[in-house]
């Protein structure tokens, strides 16, 4: 059984093909990276696999499920969860109450149980709570767990919304530039976590990246785009050695 | 200063922080329900609007401070709830089976007035909410054979399982308890995944959505409970001004919820209860002024031999009495709120508490205002 298949991809805003027949297959377990330029369609691609676009045409298969008609809401409790290019973070809660909500797909209590705290919705919260701290340990979040994310500084803040995906218990994670916006040292940290979090937590990540050191670090296999075509499929260094895609990024 | 030393999860599911904070609260409940014994049947009266009001106000800020959905409409369910509650008491239904289908039907009205707010944020809601308001303010003057039109309608008095709750005192009980009531349920819900939901909503709609809430569901929720709740309130404002006329909902009402939040404070429980305590407390207290500074500094006048001074106090009290003084210094106070402090009187009490846990180390750049990062390129 595929693990994740996008099948013949597209999405067009007018005239403007965006995606333009894309396909890739992700095996469980690797790091899966899309590079490619500005405006090539990497975060587009996000945002049809996360069903906020509806694709043109195409499909997207998850465990053998066809999810291209899925709402966006139920994509997290199949098991996808994403971060977003610019935070998105839920800026005037407090971080644990940010990790909680990232629950929210496992919720299991009613309205009214919740609107009269029963102890069951007590005992979900501890349970919650129980799942939230495992990440808080995993990306050393501890410090912060009561502040608000408005007073947090952007490295930190990054590594918030790479634990809110996780605590979501995700299967797939897709990450939109994890290191944009961190400097040496942090982007050498988050290309740790991104290891340990294929490794130890056995997650499979679809990322898209810029900063070359990071792709060729972690992933096991990257797919170039431009202008919304796949131009070239292989490892790392493949791709990076493949003459159309230099040919794309430094024009010629 | 104190510390709290965290030792199991369940101290953050709890209502109070600790056993020091659960007993400001218990004093203050006895000074609440001590009140009515020690104050002058008038002041009581005006006390029981604040628990009126307060209810209002929790249901306001679930919507637009915890939910992030502006509402110019709360005015029109405060009257539905008020004139549906009125109608069945006139027709001889028990009084907690009228008052449960009033905010039955007010929930009902706030779940169908929520379907627009699935597609529409912003200013567009507040004009769709505010559009509502005006056409309920129009079927309670027209409809005649429920609402009595612009005749008005007498409300009876309250009388519940054979107990009258006619006097001041025992109307005072009566609201305290629905009001600690509404504090508890929502306080329960904020505690719970649907506040956290609403809290999302507010600040990310697109990240709420990709970690699971269903947006459609959760607005309707928070349309609904907040419509509910005002419809409580309007069970007692019925009987609080015991005659219903269609001219007192309207717009001017529903801005004074919105600046009752605003003014107590966004995203806050207490910021509901601060601002009801000023919407409530403030128009008596200009009446008392009005009354009383004349006449001191009159004292002070024939006591110091400066015949000045009584002729400001006289000036003063003439200014107060002229007519839209009243909404003059609301909207003044308003104004100073949102550019002094923007988290209303609940932040200047959380500082005012910081101030006095910390003395004498409290530094002044604790809760200076941080530039918050740009969000370009945000899906809509």
């Amino acid at each position: 059984m595929t693990f994740f298949e996008a099948d013949n991809l597209s999405i067009h805003f007018g005239g403007i093909r965006a995606v333009d027949g894309v396909s890739f297959r992700i095996t469980q377990g690797e790091v899966f990276t899309i590079i490619g330029p500005n405006g090539a369609g990497k975060t587009t691609i996000f945002n049809l696999v996360s069903r906020f676009y509806d694709p043109t045409d195409g499909r997207l298969v998850f465990e053998g499920n066809d999810i291209t008609k899925v709402p966006a809401h139920r994509i997290a409790a199949l098991g996808i969860a994403r971060t977003f290019q610019n935070i998105e973070l839920f800026e005037h809660a407090t971080l644990l109450q940010n990790l909680l909500l990232a629950r929210h797909a496992h919720k299991k209590s009613g309205f009214f149980s919740e609107l009269l705290f029963l102890p069951s919705v007590r005992r979900f919260e501890v349970e919650h709570r129980e799942a939230v701290e495992k990440v808080i340990d995993f990306l050393d979040l501890q410090q912060y767990r009561d502040s608000l994310i408005v007073n947090l500084p952007y490295g930190v803040r990054k590594v918030a919304e790479l634990a809110r995906a996780l605590c979501t218990g995700p299967k797939l994670l897709l990450l939109d530039e994890p290191s944009s916006g961190l400097n040496v040292e942090e982007t050498e940290d988050m290309a740790f976590w991104i290891q340990d979090i294929k490794n130890l937590l056995g997650v499979t990540v679809l990322m898209v990246e810029h900063d070359m050191k990071l792709v060729s670090a972690v992933s096991d296999r990257v797919l170039a785009l431009n202008y919304g075509r796949p131009l070239a499929l292989g490892t790392p260094q493949e791709v990076q050695g493949h003459p159309e895609v230099i040919s794309a990024y430094l024009g010629g | 200063m104190r510390f709290l030393f965290k030792t199991s999860y369940e101290q953050d599911t709890r209502l109070f922080r600790d056993r020091i904070d659960a007993s400001w609260y218990v004093l203050l409940a006895v000074a609440v329900l001590i009140l009515p014994a020690v104050l002058p049947a008038y002041y009581v009266g005006e006390t029981t609007w604040v628990f009126i009001y307060a209810i209002g106000g929790v249901s306001l800020m679930v919507l637009v401070g915890y939910t992030g959905l502006v509402s110019l409409g709360h005015a029109a369910f405060l009257g539905i709830g008020a004139y549906a509650h009125a109608f069945f008491l006139e027709h001889g239904v028990p009084w907690v089976l009228s008052a449960a289908m009033a905010v039955t039907i007010t929930t009902a009205c706030g779940l169908v007035v929520g379907l627009p707010a699935l597609r529409m944020t912003g200013i567009y809601l507040a004009i769709a909410t505010l559009a509502f308001a005006v056409i309920v303010q129009e079927v309670f003057t027209r409809w005649e054979s429920v609402t009595h039109g612009l005749s008005g309608m007498a409300v009876p008095k309250a009388t519940i399982f054979g107990v009258s709750f006619e006097s001041e005192r025992a109307f005072y009980y009566l609201c305290l308890f629905l009001f600690v009531l509404t504090l508890w349920l929502t306080r329960n819900l904020l505690r719970a995944p649907t506040g956290r939901a609403w809290i999302a909503i507010r600040d990310s709609e697109i990240a709420a959505q990709s970690m699971g809430v269903n947006l459609a569901i959760y607005k309707s929720i928070a349309f609904a409970y907040s419509a509910g709740l005002m419809g409580l309130a309007g069970v007692l404002f019925a009987h609080k001004i015991a005659y219903l006329a269609p001219d007192i909902f309207t717009i001017l009402l529903s801005i004074q919820f919105l600046l009752l939040v605003i003014v107590g404070g966004l995203g806050s429980l207490h910021g509901a209860v601060f601002g009801a305590i000023f919407v409530a407390l403030l128009p008596p207290l200009i009446a008392i002024l009005r009354d009383s500074i004349p006449a001191s500094f009159a004292d002070l006048a024939a006591a110091s031999g400066v015949s000045l001074l009584g002729s400001i106090g006289e000036g003063i009290g003439n200014f107060l009495r002229k007519p839209g003084v009243e909404a003059g210094i609301f909207g003044l106070i308003l104004v100073l709120v949102i550019v002094l402090e923007p988290l209303g009187m609940y932040g200047r009490w959380v500082k005012l508490r910081i101030f006095f846990s910390t003395f004498p180390m409290y530094k002044r750049a604790t809760f200076k205002r941080q530039r918050s990062y740009m969000k370009s390129e945000r899906l809509r």
